[in-house]
């Protein structure tokens, strides 16, 4: 006890030293965030002190192994570091694939020598990942996926394409689902590393309904991968691919839906603005109706988050509640959108320039954005079957 | 906020469990039904679950209660709502027990609580005055006569007042028939003069009462807490039986789900477990979310009446509006998934339906409880 206090106190001490000023206010828009990775642009000096800082004592990715660069904390100690990040409203110092995917699967599942090579430069923000899975012809069924990685001797030769690769025209290096084995399904997957800069490698950008353009399809052509860059056993693949996708699954369901603008606004004072109130009554009964069952289910929803970390503390496991984050979480999401530009009307369904705020344009924009919560990282019905299969073992 | 169980409350569970099965089970419900039972629960039983305990869960030892408290009862609640278990539990123990022990002297403290908690006594509140819960809209008034009070009005709805030994009457001693002050609380011998009590027989096969009250004399000592402020003790007492009410809503939903899991997986048609067909997996898998929810909200709302937590009343109409509707929709799809069957008599899931309707009316439909809501939380 007394060893974390201590902790606590010389933590306080380092982040009131350490955490840049403008490092303890609110991000302002998307382009904030600090994704790292050779083609990094900071139009603030201070968020690349900020995360060399950070990245020096491990504490980008505060849990992970000393010996990979990474923080080497307890839980307990971790969870004073957040409560202490939290008190000072720091910002993440880095937003990562590589920590949020890749490094867990890497640390569960590669030689000693991968380790050594992947992990240091992901905690320092060196190098910007992303995930080769999703294809034309494979989507909700993924081990369908035809990406072919041929064995060259020294080598594999990759040939095939990728779709819905989130930022591949910023990454630095792809994680990447290939087929070494055509004559098997799920049998026949394996997971390979490769540099972006490969030759061979093309990423387009995909215009998407919200007027952004976050996902790219991907192309490979004749690319020379080493074999040293294959993590597991070639054919193995799928395992670290699910044990991945959980980890997606909980950034999708956690952190992802807290981020879309207007995401903490109160419904009722926008409905109140928007609509007008009788004796302190949102004016429409009906658009009141809407926004009490929304908060209700909101309001459960963060329940059942709460129990089950509390039934985790309480060494009773993850329960079965967990399955349904993902589904509940997103679709919980889109209500909420739904519901906002209902409750803003037509000033919600502008698409730019005169006549809006930036709030409501971001609004829309995001109400677009959600859509694809109950989309990617597994559908909404992909996960149903799931909870149907594995928690109510239902027959196939 | 404990969302979690201790081991204590995990025995509880257990034994109640065992109990519900093995002296309560769904039979008994159906013995009582088919012999048109006069009370409409088993006397022996609600003997028995005094004698383990069950009734004096909120009282404390000195009254010769067991003081498990509100997450107790609640774990009690829930396991006798998977057997359907008919008991003056929500009228005698959760209403009547904490509005005495809420708001009663020391006199009726003493006389009353000991007097539950040995499961001597059967109480019943009488409150409504229509089809609609409406705790504050209160025509029967009560008169003072010198220190001494005269009432004369109608209620509805009066659960187990048929068999009610004591009745807590709410009446109007001042104020206009809306308003929230002016109620006063008393408690009556059900046997007084002037007491009318109908039985009326509800759809889940357990009884409420219309009771008419004609000139009735009361003392002075019958008053229960304050004269005109009954209304902040029947709010409170409300909202330990609407989370009571979740509770073993609770246990009946859970009930109808893992019975209904089962027949999805034993029921074949085109030659396969119906419970192989994308339709019926994916409704059923988005209950299951549902219930996950539901038990989170019952788990904080029990738990926020054990540590007087002050949004007991935010979160016990969040907790009455979801698992009346989820009740609803559980025996519904329940019912739809049983096919003809679950039309029948001989399937249970109908006694499921029947009662989720009448615990959903009680004390609040989710309407009320989201109207609630929404107004406690400022809009």
């Amino acid at each position: 006890m007394e060893q974390l206090e201590k902790f606590r106190q010389d933590t306080r001490e380092w982040l009131e030293a350490n955490c840049p000023p403008t490092m303890r206010t609110p991000m302002a828009s998307e382009d904030d965030t600090v994704w790292g990775g050779r083609k990094a642009t900071y139009k603030n000096p201070e968020a690349k002190l900020w995360l060399d800082r950070m990245a020096s004592r491990g504490w980008t990715v505060p849990t992970w192994p000393k010996a990979y660069g990474g923080g080497g904390l307890t839980k307990d100690e971790n969870q004073i570091l957040q409560s202490e990040l939290r008190r000072i409203k720091a910002r993440s110092p880095l937003s990562s694939f590589g920590i949020w995917m890749l490094g867990p699967a890497l640390l569960e599942y590669a030689s000693e020598e991968q380790k050594q090579k992947f992990l240091p430069p992901i905690v320092r923000g060196e190098i910007r990942w992303c995930q080769g899975y999703s294809e034309p012809g494979a989507g909700s069924d993924l081990a369908g996926l035809q990406t072919k990685a041929e064995d060259k001797g020294d080598h594999y030769l990759v040939n095939g394409q990728k779709i819905w690769t989130s930022y591949a025209d910023k990454a630095d290096w792809i994680f990447c689902l290939v087929r070494t084995d055509s004559t098997k399904k799920h049998d026949g997957i394996s997971f390979l590393l490769f540099d972006m800069d490969s030759p061979g490698v093309e990423a387009r950008p995909i215009s998407m309904i919200s007027g952004a353009s976050p996902f790219c399809e991907t192309f490979f052509t004749d690319v020379k991968v080493p074999k040293s860059h294959l993590v597991g056993e070639l054919n193995k693949g799928w395992t670290i691919a699910k044990r991945l996708l959980q980890h997606e699954r909980d950034m999708i369901s956690g952190m992802g839906l807290g981020s879309g603008v207007g995401s903490s606004a109160s419904l009722e004072s926008l409905a109140k603005d928007y609509f007008g109130e009788s004796n302190g009554k949102v004016a429409s009964a009906a658009l009141r109706e809407h926004i009490v069952q929304q908060k209700m289910d909101g309001k459960a929803f963060a329940l059942t988050l709460q129990r089950t970390t509390e039934e985790a503390k309480a060494g009773q496991g993850m329960g079965a509640a967990s399955s349904i984050f993902k589904y509940y979480g997103t679709e919980l999401n889109k209500r909420r959108y739904e519901l906002m530009l209902e409750i803003m009307g037509t000033q919600g369904l502008g698409w730019t320039g005169e006549g809006f705020t930036d709030q409501e344009i971001g609004v829309t924009r995001s109400w677009l954005r959600s859509k694809g919560n109950s989309i990617e990282g597994g559908t909404s019905e992909v996960q149903l079957n799931v909870v149907a299969k594995r928690v109510l073992n239902l027959p196939d | 906020m404990a969302l979690v169980l201790t081991e204590e409350q995990q025995l509880l569970r257990d034994t109640a469990t065992q109990f519900f099965q093995e002296r309560a089970p769904i039979a008994n419900l159906r013995k009582l039904r088919d012999t048109k039972d006069a009370d409409g629960f088993d006397r022996a039983v609600w003997k028995e679950m005094a004698d383990l305990g069950f009734a004096g869960i909120l009282t404390s030892e000195k009254y010769g209660g067991t003081d498990f408290g509100p997450v107790g009862l609640g774990l009690v609640l829930e396991q006798s709502g998977r057997t359907l278990a008919a008991s003056p539990l929500v009228s005698t123990v959760l209403v009547c027990g904490s509005a005495v022990q809420l708001a009663g002297s020391a006199t009726q403290r003493q006389d009353i609580l000991s007097a539950i908690a040995a499961g001597e006594i059967i109480m019943a509140l009488a409150l409504e005055e229509g089809a609609h819960h409406n705790p504050t809209h209160i025509t029967t008034k009560a008169v003072a006569e010198g220190n001494a009070f005269r009432i004369t009005g109608s209620k509805t709805f009066v659960l187990d007042g048929h068999v009610a030994d004591k009745l807590i009457v709410a009446a109007r001693t001042s104020g206009d028939v809306n308003a929230k002050s002016g109620i006063t609380l008393f408690i009556i011998d059900a046997k007084a003069k002037g007491v009318t009590i109908t039985r009326t027989l509800m759809v889940d096969n357990r009884n409420a009462a219309n009771i008419t009250f004609d000139n009735v004399s009361v003392a002075p000592d019958a008053v229960l807490g304050s004269v005109d402020g009954g209304s902040d003790v029947i709010e409170q007492v409300l909202d330990i039986a609407r989370i009571g009410l979740a509770a073993e809503m609770l246990g009946s939903i859970q009930e109808v789900f893992d019975t209904t899991v089962v027949y999805l997986k034993e029921r074949k048609q085109f030659g396969v477990p119906i419970g192989s067909f994308q339709a019926l997996k994916h409704r059923i898998a988005d209950l299951f979310a549902e219930i996950e929810l539901c038990r989170s909200v019952v788990l904080d709302a029990l738990s926020a009446l054990e540590a007087r937590r002050n949004d007991v009343p935010l979160i016990a109409s969040l907790a009455k509006a979801r698992l009346s509707d989820t009740a609803r929709r559980m025996t519904n799809e329940g019912l739809q998934m049983r096919g003809g069957m679950g039309m029948t008599d001989q399937f249970d899931i109908g006694l499921f339906m029947k009662r989720a309707r009448v615990a959903a009316a009680t004390f609040g439909d989710a309407n009320f409880h989201r109207d609630r809501y929404a107004t406690l939380e400022g809009f």
